[in-house]
C-alpha cells in the first residue's frame, strides 16, 4: 500500500490530466443504440465531449424497395409504399397513389379524398406521438411515453377498423380507397379526437415548463435556414427555424385547400422550437380530422374508372364486362399511359416525393422515393458539430427520422 | 432547343437566354416542366437556377436507366423554387460505357447524399465528389442493384 502512495505519477499520465495534449477519441454510436431509432451508425470524433467531427453510417436497412416496384403491377405496389416508413404509412400510400393517377388523369370522387385527408392526418398524429414519446425518454422523461402510446393505441384501432391492419394498411389504392368505409367510423373517431386536444394538454403539462426539459432541449441542436435549405431538410425542422411552408398549403392536394387550418411556426431553430411546432402540428391536424369527420361528402369511396378499379363483387358475378375487367385487373393490372410524374406531399416527416415513371406498360419503369428522413439526416453533422456528446441525442432525437424512410 | 409550347414558360426561357447550347429540350406535361441538359453544363446550369432564378432546394437526385437504348441512363434532378412555389426537373442523359457527370455538390451541398445514392444503385460517377463512396450497400458489393440489367431474383448457386 505504501508502495503505492509513493510511486511516482508517470509522466505521460500526468500530461494528459492537465490537458496539455488534447487527444482525439472516436466513438461509435449505433448501429444498436436505442436512441438512434433504427439501425443508424454515427462515428463520432470527440475532444473531451466535444464532438469535432460525426459521420453518419447508413445503408443498414436497405431493401431495395425502389427495384423491387419495376416488377409489381401499380396497384401491387401500394403494399410496398406502407413499408417504406412505419410511423406513416398512409401518407407514403396517399403520394404514391396520388402520383399515379396523376399519370392516368383520374378523378377522385370527394369521399375517397376527405377519408385521405382524415386518415392522413391521423397518421401524422400517429407519428408525432411515437416522436414525442421516444424523443422524451431518450432525453429522460419516462411517462410521457406512457401517455403517447396509450392514444397511438387508439389511432392503430381506427386503422385496423377501416382495413383490418393496424400499421401495413394499404388502405388508399389506386383509384380511391380499398374498402368502402367501416360502420360506425364516425363514432369511433369523433370519440377519440373530441378526447384528443385534452390529451395533447396533457403532455404539455408534463413537458413544456418543465425545467429539465427545457434545460435539455432549449437551444440545443440549433442549425441555420441556411445551412438547412442547402442540405435538404424539410418538414417541422425548417418550420421550427421560421419558414412558413408546408405541401399542404403551399401545393394542396386531396382537397387539403378546403380545410382550415394554421402552419405553426417558430423561430428559434432549437430542439425546444421543433418540439413546439409539433405539439401545434398535433392540435392542427385534430382539427383537420375534426373537419373531415363533420363535412364528410357522401358517394362512392372509388373512380369512375373500371379499367383501373376492380369492380364491386355483385357485378363482378352478374355483368360480363365487370367480370371482364376483374379479370384483366387482377391478371395483368393496368396499362398507364406514358410519362413522368414528380408528386410531393407532407408527411410528418417532411417532404415526401415519389418519381414514377411509366413505359406505357402495367409495370412501373422506375419508382424513386424521396424520403424526408434521407434529406434530414445528411444535416446531422453540420447540427451537432461542436456541440456535447449528451446533445447529440436530444439533437438526432428532434430530426424525427424513421431509418425506413432514409435507406428504403 | 425548347418546342414551341415552352416559349411561353418563363423559367424555360431564361434558361435558354442564360446558355442557349445548354439546353438540349424541354417538356411541359402534366403540369410538370422538364427540361433537358447538355451534361458537360450542368454545373453552371444549376448555379444560374440556383443564384438567379432562386430554385434554393434541390429536391432530389436520381438516374433512370434505359438499358439496352443508348444513351443509357438518365440523371435527374428536381429543382424547387420557395419564392415562387414551382418545381422543375432537368435531365442529363449520359452513354452507358462511360456514365459521368460533374456532381452539383458545389451547388448545393445536399446533392452529397443524392449522388452517392445514383453512384451506389446506378453505377454513375459524379466528377468533383467529395466524398464518392456506396452509400446504402456495403463498400465491396458487386453491381449497382437498379441498373435493368441486374437481375431482381440473385443468381442460382
Amino acid at each position: 500500500m505504501s508502495d503505492l502512495l509513493t510511486t511516482p505519477i508517470p509522466e505521460t499520465d500526468a500530461i494528459e490530466a492537465t490537458g496539455a495534449q488534447p487527444r482525439s477519441l472516436t466513438l461509435n454510436m449505433g448501429p444498436q443504440h436505442p436512441s438512434t431509432h433504427g439501425v443508424l451508425r454515427l462515428q463520432l470524433e470527440l475532444d473531451g465531449e466535444t464532438i469535432v467531427k460525426c459521420q453518419p453510417d447508413i445503408g443498414y436497412l436497405h431493401t431495395g424497395i425502389e427495384k423491387e416496384f419495376e416488377v409489381k403491377t401499380y396497384q401491387q405496389a401500394v403494399t410496398l409504399t406502407d413499408r417504406i416508413d412505419y410511423l406513416a404509412p398512409l401518407s407514403n400510400n396517399l403520394c404514391y397513389c396520388l402520383a399515379v393517377e396523376k399519370l392516368l388523369g383520374l378523378e377522385i370522387p370527394p369521399l375517397a379524398q376527405w377519408t385521405r385527408v382524415m386518415l392522413t392526418e391521423l397518421t401524422r398524429l400517429n407519428s408525432h406521438l411515437v416522436w414525442l414519446g421516444t424523443h422524451a425518454i431518450d432525453i429522460g422523461a419516462m411517462s410521457v411515453f406512457l401517455y403517447c402510446f396509450r392514444e397511438r393505441e387508439d389511432i392503430l384501432r381506427i386503422f385496423e377498423m377501416y382495413s383490418g391492419q393496424r400499421m401495413m394498411t394499404s388502405y388508399f389504392r389506386i383509384g380511391g380507397l380499398a374498402l368502402e368505409p367501416p360502420r360506425g367510423w364516425q363514432q369511433r373517431v369523433r370519440t377519440f379526437i373530441d378526447a384528443f386536444p385534452g390529451k395533447v394538454d396533457e403532455y404539455e403539462e408534463l413537458l413544456t415548463g418543465n425545467r429539465i426539459w427545457i434545460g435539455r432541449t432549449r437551444g440545443v441542436g440549433i442549425m441555420s435556414m441556411e445551412d438547412m435549405l442547402d442540405l435538404g431538410v424539410t418538414g417541422p425542422m425548417l418550420r421550427a427555424a421560421g419558414l412558413k411552408y408546408d405541401a399542404r398549403k403551399n401545393e394542396p392536394y386531396s382537397s387539403y385547400d378546403k380545410f382550415d387550418f394554421e402552419i405553426p411556426t417558430r423561430t428559434e431553430g432549437d430542439v425546444y422550437a421543433r418540439y413546439q411546432v409539433r405539439i401545434e402540428e398535433m392540435r392542427q391536424s385534430a382539427r383537420i380530422v375534426k373537419q373531415a369527420l363533420e363535412g364528410m361528402p357522401s358517394g362512392r369511396w372509388t373512380a369512375d374508372a373500371p379499367h383501373v378499379v376492380l369492380p364491386d363483387r355483385e357485378k363482378m358475378k352478374t355483368q360480363m364486362e365487370a367480370l371482364i375487367y376483374h379479370f384483366k385487373i387482377v391478371t395483368e393490372g393496368f396499362r398507364v399511359p406514358a410519362g413522368e410524374v414528380y408528386q410531393v406531399i407532407e408527411s410528418p416527416r417532411g417532404e415526401v416525393g415519389y418519381y414514377v415513371l411509366s413505359d406505357g406498360t402495367t409495370l412501373p419503369y422506375r419508382v424513386h422515393v424521396r424520403g424526408p428522413s434521407f434529406g434530414n439526416l445528411q444535416a446531422v453533422p453540420r447540427m451537432v458539430a461542436g456541440t456535447l456528446i449528451a446533445d447529440v441525442i436530444a439533437s438526432i432525437g428532434s430530426m424525427d427520422f424513421v431509418l425506413g424512410d432514409c435507406d428504403r | 432547343m425548347l418546342p414551341e409550347n415552352l416559349k411561353e414558360n418563363a423559367t424555360a426561357t431564361a434558361l435558354e437566354a442564360f446558355d442557349g447550347t445548354a439546353v438540349v429540350s424541354g417538356k411541359f406535361d402534366r403540369d410538370e416542366l422538364t427540361i433537358e441538359i447538355a451534361p458537360e453544363k450542368i454545373v453552371s446550369v444549376c448555379g444560374f437556377l440556383k443564384y438567379d432564378l432562386r430554385f434554393v432546394r434541390l429536391s432530389t437526385v436520381t438516374g433512370v436507366d434505359w438499358y439496352p437504348a443508348e444513351p443509357r441512363f438518365e440523371v435527374v434532378y428536381h429543382l424547387h423554387s420557395l419564392d415562387r412555389n414551382e418545381r422543375l426537373r432537368l435531365k442529363c442523359r449520359l452513354p452507358g460505357a462511360v456514365p459521368e457527370i460533374d456532381s452539383v455538390t458545389e451547388v448545393w451541398r445536399g446533392a452529397n447524399w443524392f449522388e452517392r445514392e445514383t453512384f451506389d444503385l446506378f453505377g454513375v460517377r459524379f466528377r468533383n465528389h467529395p466524398d464518392l463512396r456506396r452509400i446504402m450497400l456495403p463498400d465491396d458489393w458487386e453491381g449497382h442493384p437498379l441498373r435493368k440489367d441486374y437481375s431482381i431474383t440473385g443468381d442460382r448457386v
